[in-house]
């Protein structure tokens, strides 16, 4: 089992989100994590799938994913040529002797405190999956309240767009 | 294409318009509720004939018969709720064997939808997964535009269902009504055209096999290339077998047709595949009731798979060399670059290939036993009815023991000729899916070949049948079991017959002071309640009379008891869950093969 990355773009449109998890679920195959939200075209939504399978089984999946009928474009992201980030909102225990301790750790992060209490802050870290696992390491020892992650979004870098081929479909069609 | 002025409507017309432009001739349903505004103007429709079924499922399987029977989209309406929910089986069925329907719901009002109100079901959420694609209506406007994409969703590229769920607010809202609507399906494109390389790459295989064999699905039907796969076949001299799903695209009396593979396959059928170093696989998908198991399938075989479905491609069984396309251009284009080939000389003498095949078929024909037990063989009554009713006509089945029995023992020399549930296997498809084939070929005889398990789910439709004028005909296989079910008590959970007894022959009454033994229910008494001819047939003497007598009966349709014997098997057989290699001609005996490859 690997984890890949796919980047669905999708008509925009009630319903989708479940066409897409359910495929998932229906033919046995696990979401790691999925973001879903506008892209710059109102009528195309963009779903970031992180899903765990084997190498043939993800030919499978994307090919099921591409009979959707409102599935436009399917492309997957390798971590090599993509940037990818999460969001993680964590509150950490931190009192008046380990506050300076948490703030250290968030600094070296480059974490904001976005909220804070006399017995405990909250941390807004944003990275990739490998430096939000660093993180909440170093955060441990303190106590982890309670925290929040974001599925994963993730663009393939240069100049290149995956929406504009799907954009061209739309306007076709329309 | 010159747009019409816009109409001022209902919504309700608004679907009516639309189904009659986009040439629906015929719906098959239930109102009810939530559909009750589209039943109003479609009382006055002139161009759409509705036949008013007695169960939703009817209506679902009649659609399916209708379509399969004329490649056209069958369409099947339902209310809201229990009525939606009713068409859920056939939709499912559709789904799985890749047939072509609409069905249209009435849902609940829309601000009602989520509220649990009367008659509230999530059927575009039920069906999600069983459907092509499915819509839920949210304003008027949006009918014209839905149906044409439903209709152009379920007949093109791989067929399958869809539904339209309307509410029925939307239904009654003031719109317009304009055709034809603009599609507006920017994720939809089939690919239908193959890969030119990939056609090279296949001849090249084709031509060069040693032992190859043409893998025939129902792809080809509903690409409507039997012309072309005949023409291939005749060019190559390939042996070749038909899925369940394919049987009529190639003639059966054709000597290159080894017959159906699979489960209750012929001997030669699944021994080719299993000896085959080439596999020419053709609008099929590798079911796991063909392959048996799948490590051990055709071992030896390089694989050619063509289909329209790229997600069928390498699913089951990697394809060495994949082809996405409609098996009708995959076969066209094959033909003159396998030509090529033999022109250059590329060209495998099959006559070794041929003799093996040959020895099969001679050593391990089709057959069956006569019972002892002086009972009637179904399969006789079956062999006979095809003979009789001759090679035109059209044969829908139920699922189970008499569906193989009808596979194996009718030859089928013409496409869409033999319909039934192969995917699904639903029991009681047979009577509803003969009421939608001879609706939509009137001209056509219909039989269905039915079991009594399967007889006693959906037979209501024979009231629908005598009502609206549609003599099909239903020859009832009655061993008074669940055949099937009993076939593997029998093999493989020691003879102890656990809920397999109908009671359609009869069962002894401790009540009764003369002890009389009493069918329940009597097919003749049952057909003859409904509006049907009813006829009983116990011996092998009257079966040709029988059937004789049921096809001269035409203005009404026709019920026969073939009443046969129960302890008839299906086979040859391969065991769930086994290897092809280890295929029964018949219980107890294993084909030898002395020419191992």
């Amino acid at each position: 089992m690997s984890i890949h990355t796919l980047s669905v773009l999708v008509e925009n449109k009630p319903g989708v989100l479940a066409r897409v998890s359910g495929l998932f679920s229906r033919r046995g195959f696990n979401i790691e994590s999925l973001a879903v939200g506008p892209t710059e075209h109102p009528e195309i939504s963009r779903i970031t799938i992180m899903v765990s399978v084997e190498g043939n089984a993800l030919e499978q999946v994307t090919k099921q994913l591409n009979k959707l009928i409102n599935v436009l474009k399917i492309v997957e992201l390798e971590p090599a040529n993509a940037v990818q980030r999460e969001l993680l909102l964590v509150k950490v225990r931190a009192d008046e002797t380990t506050r300076r301790g948490v703030v250290e750790t968030a600094e070296l992060f480059k974490a904001k405190v976005i909220d804070v209490g006399p017995e405990a802050l909250t941390l807004e870290i944003v990275g990739p999956p490998a430096k939000l696992e660093a993180a909440l390491k170093m955060l441990e020892p303190y106590g982890i309240r309670e925290m929040v992650q974001s599925g994963m979004v993730a663009l393939g870098r240069g100049p290149r767009s995956m929406t504009q081929a799907a954009l061209r479909a739309v306007e076709r069609s329309a | 294409m010159t747009d019409r002025p816009a109409e001022s409507v209902t919504g309700a017309q608004s679907l009516v318009r639309s189904l009659e432009e986009v040439g629906a001739d015929v719906v098959f349903g239930i109102p009810g509720g939530a559909i009750l505004p589209a039943y109003d103007p479609l009382y006055d429709s002139t161009r759409v004939r509705h036949i008013l079924v007695r169960h939703e499922q009817g209506a679902g399987h009649a659609a399916e018969g209708y379509a399969q029977a004329t490649g056209r989209v069958g369409v099947c309406m339902a209310t809201s709720g229990p009525g939606a929910t009713n068409l859920v089986t056939p939709i499912a069925d559709a789904f799985l064997d890749s047939v072509p329907i609409v069905a249209i719901t009435g849902q609940v009002p829309f601000p009602a939808i989520g509220t649990d109100a009367f008659q509230e079901a999530d059927i575009s959420g039920i069906t999600l997964p069983i459907t092509k694609h499915n819509f839920l209506v949210q304003h008027a406007e949006q009918i014209p535009q839905t149906i044409a994409e439903a209709f152009h969703l379920a007949i093109t590229g791989r067929p399958g269902p869809v539904l339209v769920d309307i509410p029925k607010d939307v239904l009654q809202a003031a719109t317009s009504f304009s055709w034809p609507p603009t599609l507006d399906l920017p994720g939809y494109r089939p690919v239908l055209k193959p890969h030119g390389k990939q056609i090279r790459e296949a001849a090249k295989l084709i031509a060069a096999a040693q032992r190859p064999v043409l893998y025939v699905g129902g792809g080809v039907l509903k690409a409507h290339a039997t012309a072309e796969l005949k023409k291939l076949a005749e060019l190559t001299g390939i042996p070749l077998v038909t899925t369940l799903m394919a049987r009529g695209a190639f003639p059966d009396s054709h000597r290159q047709h080894l017959g159906m593979p699979g489960m209750h396959g012929s001997v030669a059928a699944v021994t080719a595949l299993q000896k085959a170093d080439l596999l020419i696989a053709l609008g099929t998908r590798f079911d796991d009731r063909v392959t048996g198991r799948l490590e051990s399938f055709a071992p030896h075989a390089t694989v050619i798979h063509a289909d329209i479905d790229p997600a069928e491609i390498g699913k089951n069984r990697v394809a060495e060399v994949p082809i996405v396309g409609d098996a009708r251009e995959v076969i066209t284009e094959l033909i003159p670059a396998i030509q090529a080939e033999y022109a250059v000389g590329n060209r495998a003498d099959l006559t070794g290939w041929w003799r093996q095949a040959d020895s099969w078929r001679e050593t391990y024909p089709l057959g069956y036993e006569v019972p002892t037990d002086g009972s009637l063989s179904p399969q006789y009554v079956i062999e006979r009815l095809g003979k009789i009713a001759g090679p035109e006509t059209i044969f829908t089945s139920g699922v189970g023991q008499h569906q193989m029995w009808a596979a194996q023992f009718i030859s089928y020399e013409n496409p869409y000729t033999w319909l039934n549930s192969g995917g699904a296997g639903t029991m009681g498809y047979s009577v509803p899916a003969a009421m939608g084939a001879k609706v939509g070929a009137p001209d056509k005889l219909v039989w269905a070949i039915d079991g009594d398990g399967c007889f006693q789910m959906t037979n209501q439709e024979l009231a629908t049948c005598a009502i609206e004028g549609i003599p099909i005909k239903v020859a009832v296989i009655n061993n008074g079991n669940l055949g099937m079910v009993r076939q593997w008590q029998t093999l493989f959970y020691g003879e102890r017959y656990s809920n397999t007894n109908l009671g359609t022959h009869a069962l002894p009454d401790p009540t009764s002071l003369s002890g009389a033994k009493q069918r329940i229910p009597d097919f003749v008494k049952l057909a003859d309640a409904l509006g049907c001819a009813g006829l009983r047939c116990e011996s092998q003497a009257d079966v040709d009379a029988t059937i004789e007598k049921a096809m001269s009966i035409n203005d009404q349709p026709v019920v026969v008891d073939f009443t046969v014997g129960k302890d008839a098997m299906v086979w040859p057989m391969v065991a769930a869950g086994t290897s092809n290699d280890d295929i029964l001609a018949a219980r107890g005996i294993r084909p030898e093969f002395e020419q191992e490859v």
